[in-house]
């Protein structure tokens, strides 16, 4: 009969050995793209077109692309997510409506990725008639982000006090007048974490946009919201399947940027977070 | 006149909230409109029972089966590797690591799940796919094999989050009868809190598979994307969405092809809208 300490020994060791089995590879992901990227980091790489069929050159293009199609998602998003999030924390009462409402957002967040791309599809390049453009692409990418953007809203709107609000209520202000002045002001650290989350996601997804906006090969910036574009996630998936010959150094040099956009914007939103919680005064 | 104006935001408020049942009834509408004509040709039995998949040919083949069965097998081996490992990492998170690993892990686990699914595809096939072919002599490493590897990774953050958050809710009380009655920590954990979590740990796996079977970038780049029915996990084969991801550029409008790719996406839709659906049932069950 082997003691129970020892089986807890045994125990403990498997569960550490398990956590390692995940985290040892995030970091050797992590370290194999910066290694092998960082050698085709240039600044004529950030900013020239593609040139030899994406053999050579830059990405200038899909960087603004990206940046294009995710503050179009951001501007439509936001709004709507921000507002949504109020309804939540301030106005919805416990009842079936509001469990359904959440439910949605479930439902909306756990929506596969190529879904929503096929959805933007049908509603916005064919049905409105959009075409593949940064609009189709954008707006498919803010109803993507919503579930991200309202319930970091929410959980920033239920973290402030209670008492602030019966406060701004007793000295006579309306309820939107103490949402608006009290409640808000408090809960921008924590809103502003959730739109840059969304941004996160955004600009990471290739699903969305395949059918909606991206561009094979378009050496050249979009001029308007209803150009095609070309999108760092997209135009990693091309070079590093669909056109033969590439360099190695092109593709890591691609990965890196896309890995580095996504992975500052989620530092930003920790540190606002962790400055935050330093600084909260209640 | 303010009194009119808040109205107004009130009513603009209430709408917003309302925006996410919106969307999710928009989605599958459309999804239904663009998606169902393909029943005019193909009896809804032979689409999710066809056995061939030639969506090209003349007349169309239009079967799903080898798709169904082929985002079954990639998610099998999905879950055969994530589950163990997710759960145990959850435990080990919650339960036994120091308050200054466990916040170096958290953040590890944070990093995995914000890294884009086109990024891990990549590193998957200059990685994965030629150790997968070295190891077991195949012609390919593009194989389910290496999807099942590289999704796994992908529910594991889902899994671990989730399955750390249920142990974590459950009260203290709980484990302090277990040690106060002279159990060690692991028989505390083992006999009384994962029990005592079995809800939220179902529904975090629950939720993690449902993010494997809607995966598409990393999928389509390491599977091999055969559109024939598996027979081994070490042959390539291709799934539900990487058949949606890679066809619909040729796809025309208004075609039977077009419309076949709709109809998998209402497919993925039934399939992600029960499983969120049965997750959150679970989430909301709580025995104490």
């Amino acid at each position: 009969m082997v003691s129970s300490k020892k089986t807890e020994k045994i125990a403990f060791f498997l569960l550490f050995l398990a956590t390692l089995l995940i985290v040892v590879p995030v970091g050797l992901i992590v370290v194999i793209i910066i290694k092998k990227g960082i050698g085709a980091i240039s600044w004529q790489f950030l900013s020239d077109i593609p040139r030899q069929g994406m053999r050579a050159g830059g990405i200038l293009p899909a960087i603004v692309g990206t940046i294009y199609l995710v503050l179009g998602a951001l501007i439509f998003a936001l709004p709507i997510g921000l507002l949504a999030a109020i309804y939540l924390s301030e106005y919805a009462k416990d009842n079936y409506l509001t469990r359904i409402i959440k439910l949605a957002i479930v439902n909306l967040a756990g929506v596969p990725s190529v879904v929503y791309g096929l959805f933007g599809l049908a509603i916005f390049v064919v049905f409105f008639k959009f075409g593949t453009s940064i609009l189709s692409g954008s707006l498919t990418l803010g109803i993507m982000i919503l579930p991200v953007i309202i319930t970091t809203s929410r959980e920033a709107l239920e973290s402030v006090p209670y008492s602030f609000r019966e406060a701004s209520l007793s000295l006579g202000a309306s309820k939107w007048q103490t949402i608006r002045h009290i409640v808000l002001p408090n809960a921008i650290p924590g809103i502003l974490t959730g739109a840059i989350l969304g941004i996160g996601r955004a600009a990471g997804e290739t699903a969305p946009i395949l059918f909606t906006v991206a561009a094979f090969y378009l050496p050249q910036m979009p001029k308007s919201i209803f150009d095609q574009a070309m999108a760092l996630p997209y135009h990693l998936y091309v070079i590093s399947t669909q056109v033969p010959n590439v360099d190695e150094k092109i593709r890591y040099g691609t990965a890196l940027v896309l890995l580095f956009l996504v992975l500052f914007m989620n530092l930003i939103a920790i540190i606002i977070r962790y400055q935050f919680r330093k600084q909260k005064k209640w | 006149m303010r009194k009119f104006k808040e109205f107004l935001i009130e009513k603009l408020i209430l709408i917003c909230g309302l925006a996410s049942i919106f969307f999710v009834v928009l989605i599958f509408l459309f999804l239904l409109k663009e998606g169902l004509a393909v029943f005019k040709t193909v009896s809804p039995a032979k689409f999710l029972l066809g056995s061939k998949w030639y969506p090209i040919s003349e007349p169309p083949q239009l079967g799903i089966l080898p798709l169904i069965l082929g985002s079954l097998l990639v998610t099998l081996g999905a879950a055969v590797i994530s589950i163990p490992i997710g759960v145990a990492s959850a435990i080990y998170i919650a339960e036994v690591a120091p308050l200054k690993l466990k916040e170096i892990l958290k953040a590890g686990i944070e990093l995995l799940a914000a890294i884009p699914s086109v990024v891990l595809g990549f590193i998957g096939m200059v990685t994965l796919v030629p150790w997968v072919k070295n190891i077991f002599h195949l012609p390919t490493g593009l194989t389910a094999l290496s999807g099942s590897i590289m999704l796994a990774f992908m529910a594991m953050p889902t899994i671990v989050s989730i399955a750390e958050d249920a142990l974590y809710s459950i009260p203290k009380s709980y484990k302090e009868g277990a040690l106060a009655l002279g159990a060690t920590r692991w028989q505390a954990i083992w006999r009384v809190m994962l029990p005592a979590a079995s809800s939220g740990i179902l529904a975090a796996v629950m939720l993690g598979l449902g993010r494997v079977i809607g995966e598409t970038m990393a999928v389509m780049m390491i599977t091999g994307n055969a559109a024939v029915i598996p027979h081994s996990i070490l042959q390539p084969t291709r799934t539900l969405t990487a058949t949606i991801a890679a066809e619909m550029g040729e796809a025309v409008v208004g075609s039977e092809h077009y419309f076949a790719l709709f109809a998998i996406g209402i497919v993925l839709f039934v399939i992600s809208f029960g499983i969120n659906v049965t997750a959150d049932i679970f989430l909301h069950k709580r025995k104490w």
